[in-house]
């Protein structure tokens, strides 16, 4: 860089930003690639069975599949239930 | 036994057609026989980068169809020995190409050549997936360029499940990352991905950085091969890819800005 640059220069790194912005979408789409087929369909029914008792939103529910080792799979699931109790 | 190599990307544009041809021919330089397959059906260019379009006869389409044999239809280079192009066809479309009669075809040339090269078309459509079903090693071609670097992910995905080696739970395909187009003085001055922040990302094995260039147009432009451009910063890049991919451990040239001098360093340019 030359000296002038130097003084020139007040923009901001966009490589940094590309490779953060790239890390995080890589990371979900190799999640979704990785997960089995019926798990979008496991989303909506468990969804609709919480839904008998509490009223919640589809974005108050996430279920991820996490392979472990080739024994183990954890299926997580994750509810934020509404602070009004009922 | 031949080696069947995909040249893959996702994106279109990146440099599958000119990274086939380059490294094809760079593999028959080496004294391997190989035989570059265009699999883009519709939109065949190979041909044209590699300066025999008006040899062309019959083509890929045209042999799965029993229309003509592989003999009549492998259209020999005339700088190189032992270097054959099988061209894709003008006017059929993807569907003209079946799992049965690409391996069909392939097995054939299997008996014959080194090197099996499929130039895959852009996409992730019938054309990418036949492309890749049968290979057993993948070139992946990467510009440093978000869209590019995402796709690339995504053909790594599609290498790892829906290929023949996944389905019959045999290894899985040798996966190499060959990143085109790269600027070191845009990486310098932060405004391109650097060659590791696209490894990271990828992570899997590079096996060539080919810098963007002049040489690469010039080279299409003429339908040379830019590796036989022998004093191009392209051509060299592409030789030293292809001395890796056969197993040689080369240090990576042009990744680094060349130094300038003090007046040039103070007043820029």
């Amino acid at each position: 860089m030359s000296l002038l640059d130097y003084f020139r220069s007040s923009k901001k790194n966009t490589a940094n930003t590309a490779k953060e912005r790239l890390q995080i979408i890589v990371a979900h789409e190799r999640r979704k690639r990785n997960s089995p087929d019926y798990l979008p369909q496991l989303e909506r029914d468990i969804l609709e069975v919480i839904r008998k008792y509490v009223d919640i939103s589809p974005e108050q529910i996430a279920v991820s599949l996490e392979k472990r080792d080739d024994e183990l799979s954890v299926l997580e699931l994750n509810v934020t239930f509404p602070d009004d109790k009922r | 036994m031949a080696k069947i190599i995909v040249v893959t990307s996702g994106k279109g544009g990146v440099g599958k057609t000119t990274s086939s041809a380059a490294i094809g021919t760079g593999l028959a330089l080496k004294g391997h026989k190989t035989v570059i397959i265009d699999f883009d059906i519709g939109l065949r260019n190979l041909d044209l980068i590699m300066g025999c379009e008006r040899r062309v006869v019959y083509d890929f389409v045209n042999v799965i169809n029993g229309e003509a044999n592989l003999k009549q239809t492998l259209i020999k280079d005339k700088r190189i020995d032992n270097l054959f192009i099988l061209p894709a066809s003008q006017t059929r479309d993807k569907d003209a190409l079946t799992k049965d009669g690409v391996e069909r075809v392939l097995n054939e040339l299997a008996k014959d050549f080194d090197f099996i090269l499929c130039d895959s078309p852009a996409g992730i459509e019938a054309g990418a997936m036949m492309a890749l079903y049968f290979a057993d090693e993948a070139i992946v071609v990467t510009n440093p360029e978000v869209s590019s670097v995402r796709d690339s992910d995504r053909i790594l995905g599609m290498l790892s499940s829906k290929s023949r080696r996944a389905e019959q739970g045999q290894d899985s395909i040798k996966e190499h990352l060959l990143l085109t187009r790269y600027n070191p003085e845009r990486v310098e001055k932060g405004e391109m991905l650097s060659v590791d922040d696209v490894k990271e990302i990828l992570s899997i094995d590079l096996v060539g950085v080919i810098p963007e260039s002049q040489a690469v147009l010039n080279a299409s432009n003429s339908g040379q091969p830019v590796i036989l451009d022998k004093d191009s910063d392209a051509g060299q890049a592409y030789l030293d890819t292809v001395e890796r991919l056969l197993g040689e451990n080369v240090p990576f040239r042009f990744l680094t800005v060349e130094k300038k001098g003090l007046l040039k360093r103070i007043f820029g340019g």
